[in-house]
């Protein structure tokens, strides 16, 4: 069953791939890195229990807490342009 | 199944790295290589160095990308066209390549356990350090302690390279000058807010340098 659940991972995983490879948008390849993003917290969830070693699924939380961070600060600059420390004052007047 | 799931990352890996190469808008190539950082911490947890793969998640797809936007705001979007033909560089790489291709060779098994790895100090490590250092865990008692001067070098290079990359992140972005199919729709140099119908079809993937950004790179490079 796990076998199945990783085939099925990284046949999505070769989806999100195509989406980030062909675009055309910048939001398009934005949402396939977190896609691809929850996809590898997925591989490595499905990986320990194939692996008979669920101690990884720790891993996986953090992985997932990472790349909604990292979705997060890209959106952000895709919003002000910068990371904040020198956004300026009309910037923030949203 | 562990092989299969490591030559379908093998896989996905080239053709990022491929798609990087030849990819010319930089925004799409700073994606591509947070897909890579992603998959090669799988590779990572693959051949069960997690703590490896747990730095290179948080440091090749979280900080690092969010670098190389920083970085996008300040030199622009695209890639200019090079002037010259890469033959000497693209040698030496080839090159260099082949040499530390070569250096592997006499690198033991992988996984082996009669690798010396496995007998110069960590016997001692696993069975003394806990009375010695006083902490559960081995990998915190040798990475804190016993090379703690190793650690302390490395966190001296790391907060070096941090300083002097936010000090040229921070010298600011770039006015926003955005020009898309040959329109020019936003332009903050009068120091006006961009409309929302501005910053709409700004995001676009047809961002495009304007000819005094393509100068300014010119003389630069």
């Amino acid at each position: 069953m796990f076998v199945a659940a990783t085939v099925g991972v990284l046949a999505s995983m070769s989806l999100a791939m195509t989406r980030a490879l062909m675009g055309p948008t910048v939001y398009d390849r934005v949402l396939a890195v977190n896609t691809f993003g929850t996809k590898t917290v997925l591989l490595i969830s499905a990986l320990g229990f194939l692996t008979e070693r669920p101690e990884f699924l720790d891993l996986a939380i953090v992985y997932a807490l990472i790349n909604f961070i990292g979705t997060i600060a890209v959106l952000k600059f895709f919003e002000y342009r910068d990371l904040g420390w020198t956004r300026p004052p009309e910037a923030g007047s949203e | 199944m562990v092989e299969f799931v490591d030559i379908a990352l093998l896989v996905l890996l080239g053709i990022t790295a491929f798609s990087i190469l030849r990819q010319k808008n930089l925004f799409a190539a700073v994606m591509m290589a947070g897909i890579y950082s992603l998959l090669s911490a799988g590779l990572f947890v693959v051949m069960d160095a997690v703590d490896v793969a747990f730095t290179e998640a948080a440091v090749g797809a979280g900080i690092s990308t969010i670098l190389m936007l920083g970085t996008l705001a300040l030199v622009g979007h695209s890639e200019h066209q090079p002037q010259h033909r890469p033959i000497l560089p693209l040698f030496v790489v080839i090159l260099t390549g082949a040499v530390l291709v070569y250096g592997t060779l006499d690198i033991p098994q992988f996984g082996d356990a009669s690798n010396p790895a496995h007998h110069h100090v960590a016997p001692h490590y696993l069975e003394e350090s806990e009375h010695e250092i006083g902490i559960p865990n081995v990998v915190t008692s040798v990475l804190a302690s016993y090379r703690g001067y190793d650690t302390m070098g490395e966190t001296t290079v790391i907060f070096a390279a941090l300083v002097g990359v936010l000090l040229l992140l921070s010298l600011g972005p770039r006015p926003r000058r955005v020009v898309s199919n040959g329109q020019r729709i936003s332009d903050t140099d009068s120091g006006k807010p961009v409309s929302e119908g501005g910053v709409e079809e700004a995001q676009e993937d047809t961002l495009q340098i304007s000819p005094e950004e393509k100068t300014l790179g010119d003389t630069n490079g």
